[in-house]
């Protein structure tokens, strides 16, 4: 009931151009406690703008921002572009891969954590990078991963 | 104007936060607290100096001393000796701070290197949400002179144009033009679009100019919308950039309140607004038409050209869409003229720019200097060369669409005409460093899996190709390429690059072609291993 509400104040919040779309979006997923699009929420956005259900659809699955799937509390984006690559990046990946026990784009059985990948987070100066929900870590060595997802991990 | 003695800046970026910099300043502001300072001593969040890697920064005025590698542990000390007895303590990593250059690098070579700074003038030394600053260290004067000037927006666009400035986004379009170009459009709405949908790998400027200096972007689009005809402002920021968005909106905010955004700018009888879009993670979007696409809520997919955005932009109106530095050049050039901003680069390529040092390097972060500048100088004297003395072996230049540079090309000047005399370009400023031990058919096979990812579907030659290129590499890579593999590769290349319909598909021949041509040894020594195998 609530969550309904609140679904209902983000759309109130914006208008009815279509450039308002990108941004009613994050703010959907955001509010969302898994932190993705489910088909609700894109429904109620194309019934806010007036758009096909379809198209709304085709937006949200084309910007790697949006999920259509449930994500875990805690999302791991590691980032594998060229210069992360060049500075050990496979290896982190594979680190996460085997501390989570998810492939990348999974989530973790008990909901926790979700691996994606990422094609450059834009903080190359601390290659290789990942980002935990809004946060950076960077200068990444294998060592570090099983530190910082345990920390996560007590948390909670 | 300040009652302060001291002001203690403390520059925020990705290096710093990693270095536990809020830890250092909420101890600092504590340390002050309790030893009574707080009326002399202000602590202010700046943006960037430039340095990555070199711990958490504090910069200390007027004394004009930096420390690095402070720990919350170092502060009493700095506040003890420094603030309270007037001296520099030795025990703490410090230098001298320049305040026309920035900090200087002393390096391992015993150099030290001056900036030019322009753009990243005011990144590291004004608290960019302290209006009263931003306006007592030459914010909007460039805004100011068009007022007391009286300048037409010809006279402005005319300016622009002497100036020699060009798009610091890749492609090097003349500025100037592109503002006539949209002006002269016939069209009922005109509008300005900030592109700071920086996606290139490598590239992470456009973020520090803008959680540096934002009030330098809202200042440089009005005098923009001005001079086009534009009531409207659109900055695309990438949905990744929290710091950026949030910096640039409380500039918005502020500059609304002080009258240099609204309906009467600077009751100048110019109205003009701004807003942000932000991005949702697609490096296609960078690309100008696919931005627009997506600023108007749809796919980021790219149009196709003709018509341009000058004439048929956001929903069909005449439209400018230039990238963050471009424009951070622009208030600069109208508060001192043409003149003084033809004095630095070279000719044809006037002004600064900002690179970004990374990979195999001592120093890795960004620098702003003169267009022309040679590579080596970048890698080796503000990069401080290669890491742990190790040989070079190549640059990447410009992200994944750019090209790698072997050891006999270190010369070459960066500037927009020397590079392409290179067939090489300028793109994004990115200079990723790769050391002896690097592999190239590893890097390339790297690009080519990011630009398979980022490929957006609409175009065959790109959807088809960079998923073709991308096999071959990985069977080279793997040692089960074949000799005529190469041939292959960049034959779908070239294709692509006369077929694609955007700069993403068009531009995948540049890593390709100079990574085979230049290191093509590389290349036939996985093919070889293969054929061996294969006879075993």
């Amino acid at each position: 009931m609530r969550k309904e509400m609140n679904t209902q104040e983000i759309l109130q919040r914006h208008g009815k151009g279509a450039d308002e779309l990108l941004g009613l979006l994050h703010e959907l997923q955001d509010a969302h406690e898994r932190h993705y699009l489910p088909p609700e929420s894109l429904g109620a956005a194309a019934e806010h703008m007036g758009l096909p259900a379809s198209e709304v659809y085709g937006v949200a699955s084309f910007y790697t921002m949006f999920s259509l799937k449930p994500r875990g509390r805690y999302i791991v984006r590691v980032c594998q572009s060229p210069p992360c690559h060049l500075l050990g990046s496979t290896d982190v990946s594979r680190e996460l891969v085997k501390e989570l026990g998810v492939q990348l784009g999974e989530t973790t059985a008990d909901g926790m954590f979700t691996l994606e990948m990422s094609s450059c987070l834009g903080v190359c100066g601390v290659a290789p990078a990942m980002m935990i929900n809004d946060e950076v870590y960077g200068n990444l060595t294998v060592a570090r991963i099983g530190e910082i997802i345990d920390e996560k991990r007590s948390a909670t | 104007m300040s009652i302060y003695r001291t002001h203690i800046l403390v520059p925020i970026d990705e290096g710093t936060v990693q270095a536990g910099v809020f830890e250092v300043k909420r101890t600092l502001e504590r340390e002050i607290r309790e030893r009574g300072l707080e009326g002399e001593v202000r602590v202010l969040e700046t943006g960037t100096v430039g340095i990555v890697g070199k711990g958490v920064l504090l910069a200390v005025y007027p004394d004009r001393i930096y420390y690095s590698g402070m720990r919350p542990s170092d502060v009493a000390l700095l506040v003890e000796e420094h603030l309270l007895k007037g001296r520099v303590p030795s025990s703490l990593k410090h230098a001298p701070l320049d305040l026309q250059d920035g900090a200087k690098v002393l390096h391992r070579t015993g150099l030290t290197l001056p900036q030019k700074r322009v753009v990243l003038d005011k990144a590291w030394k004004v608290a960019p949400d302290d209006m009263r600053e931003v306006l007592a260290s030459g914010g909007y004067a460039g805004l100011e002179r068009i007022v007391a000037d009286r300048m037409t927006p010809e006279a402005v666009i005319d300016e622009v144009k002497k100036s020699g400035l060009r798009g610091r986004g890749g492609a090097g379009f003349p500025t100037g033009l592109k503002w006539e170009l949209t002006r002269n459009s016939p069209g009922g709405r005109k509008y300005i679009i900030c592109n700071a949908d920086e996606g290139e790998p490598g590239t992470f400027k456009d973020r520090l100019i803008l959680e540096g200096d934002p009030h330098r972007i809202v200042e440089a689009m009005t005098i923009a919308g001005y001079a086009m005809g534009a009531t409207k402002g659109y900055v695309y920021i990438r949905g990744e950039y929290a710091l950026s968005i949030e910096r640039m909106q409380k500039a918005i905010d502020q500059a609304r309140e002080y009258g240099l955004l609204g309906p009467d700018v600077l009751e100048h009888g110019f109205a003009f607004d701004l807003e942000i879009k932000k991005g949702a993670g697609a490096y296609i979007c960078g690309d100008e038409t696919a931005l627009l696409e997506s600023l108007e809520g749809k796919r980021g997919n790219p149009r196709i050209k003709p018509p341009y955005p000058v004439a048929h932009g956001l929903w069909q109106e005449p439209t400018s869409v230039n990238n963050v530095e471009t424009l951070a050049n622009v208030p600069g050039i109208i508060a001192r003229g043409a003149g003084w901003f033809r004095t630095m680069g070279t000719e044809k390529s006037s002004g600064t720019k900002v690179f970004t040092i990374l990979g195999h390097v001592e120093h890795p972060g960004l620098v702003e200097v003169e267009m022309g500048t040679p590579l080596r100088e970048l890698v080796f004297s503000y990069g401080g060369g290669v890491s742990g003395g190790r040989k070079f072996k190549a640059a990447l230049l410009g992200g994944a669409s750019g090209v790698f540079l072997p050891e006999g090309l270190l010369d070459v000047r960066m500037d927009f005409e020397s590079l392409k005399e290179n067939k090489a370009v300028l793109g994004s400023g990115a200079v990723l460093v790769m050391d002896e031990d690097a592999s190239i058919v590893d890097m390339l096979f790297s690009i080519l899996k990011f630009f398979a990812h980022e490929s957006c579907g609409r175009c065959a030659p790109c959807r088809i190709g960079t998923r073709q290129l991308l096999n071959l590499a990985w069977k080279l890579r793997r040692g089960k390429g074949r000799e005529t593999d190469l041939d292959t590769m960049l034959r779908l290349a070239e294709l692509m690059c006369g077929t694609a319909l955007c700069p993403l598909g068009q531009s995948v021949i540049m890593p390709v072609r100079s990574a085979i041509e230049y290191f093509r040894g590389e290349f036939e020594a996985c093919v070889k291993k293969t054929t061996e195998e294969a006879r075993v």
